[in-house]
């Protein structure tokens, strides 16, 4: 595999290490074109591991990494629709992202988020699935969905219960506040803060450091520390999806996506 | 290190706007609302309260500073941090 050059994402190998581009407008917004990209690139992923010791991701858009699921989207698909039939779309698009995030959880190349600018909801949970992250000093971290009446979708709370104290994980999660890249590094979210702009060049270092380690050997290493909350990853879609059929949540989803208020990413 | 005071941390946050917004600094007053005179949108409305956190080494929770508008009241709630 050389390389792949998508609509929203592109990837292409260089000296051993797999680099993933975000490249969505606005600022990678994870709707179900983008999805299907990601699927694409988990096959390659696979089919690279014996050529790449490193993944690096991280984005080409210049408000950050990504703002998350693609609520325009979400919205627009779940209307007119009954309850039960918006939790099923809803469940089938969770199961998709979930196996896309598990496979890049447990894949045993090292993985490296790059991160920048707004690191919101579900991209938040794909960094969450990388296993470093390297912040630039502008990067910001929130999960805002509480605001909308939901839970964090895409497997961020069984994540960040794995990598963070339950004072961290409760205070992102109930109050939807966010927070800066040196309050991350502090909560030990991330593992390098970088200078503005620097996040990409720092995660390369990164990747040709761990690229000199035998990969079984590393790989193990990853196993043994990072195992996979599959239990809690279901239980977290079906809480999703239960707390997903209640009117209130349409109702949060139209505020947003026609809302005219300045701080639309604001909790 | 000497406390700031509201005016000092006024100041500074008047000349870290204009420089990075890139708006005369002799443009700018404290009563001004910040999102009118810089042009800014939500997103760097974020950009500007990032920048703010790493300039002062404080914490601006989003819920502490939302409807905040005006850079006065903006150094009131950072002064309140440090």
């Amino acid at each position: 595999m050389t390389g792949h050059q998508g609509k929203s994402i592109s990837w292409q190998m260089k000296d051993g290490v797999l680099e993933l581009a975000l490249h969505r407008a606005p600022c990678n917004e994870v709707g179900t074109a983008m999805l299907e990209e990601l699927e694409g690139f988990i096959t390659a992923l696979s089919a690279a591991e014996g050529n790449a010791s490193a993944l690096i991701i991280y984005s080409q858009r210049p408000a950050g990494f990504s703002s998350g699921a693609d609520l325009r989207e979400l919205y627009a698909g779940a209307l007119l629709k009954t309850a039960a039939e918006r939790t099923t779309l809803v469940r089938a698009f969770l199961e998709r992202t979930h196996h896309v995030l598990n496979v890049l959880d447990s894949s045993p190349l090292t993985t490296i988020a790059a991160v920048h600018g707004v690191t919101f909801g579900g991209g938040f949970e794909l960094a969450l699935a990388c296993d470093l992250i390297v912040a630039d000093k502008m990067s910001r971290f929130c999960f805002p969905e509480l605001r909308l009446g939901l839970i964090p979708g895409f497997g961020g709370i069984p994540r960040l219960k794995r990598d963070l104290g339950n004072a961290m994980v409760r205070d992102l999660l109930l109050t939807g506040r966010s927070i800066n890249a040196s309050k991350a590094l502090a909560a030990g979210l991330v593992s390098q803060v970088t200078g503005e702009g620097e996040a990409l060049r720092v995660a390369r270092s990164v990747a040709a450091q761990v690229g000199k380690f035998d990969r079984m050997a590393s790989a193990a290493a990853k196993r043994f520390l990072k195992p996979i909350p599959r239990e809690e990853l279901r239980r977290e879609i079906s809480l999703f999806c239960e707390l997903f059929m209640r009117p209130a949540v349409m109702e949060g989803l139209r505020r947003f996506v026609e809302s005219t208020d300045t701080h639309p990413y604001l909790p | 290190m000497a406390v700031k005071t509201l005016e000092q941390t006024t100041n500074e946050i008047l000349g870290l706007a204009a420089e990075h917004f890139r708006v005369p600094r002799e443009q700018l007053a404290a009563g001004d609302d910040f999102y009118k005179k810089l042009k800014i949108d939500s997103l760097q409305a974020l950009e500007l309260l990032t920048r703010l956190e790493n300039h002062f080494g404080v914490e601006l929770p989003d819920y502490e500073v939302a409807g905040v508008t005006d850079f006065r009241t903006l150094a009131g709630r950072i002064q309140a941090r440090l």
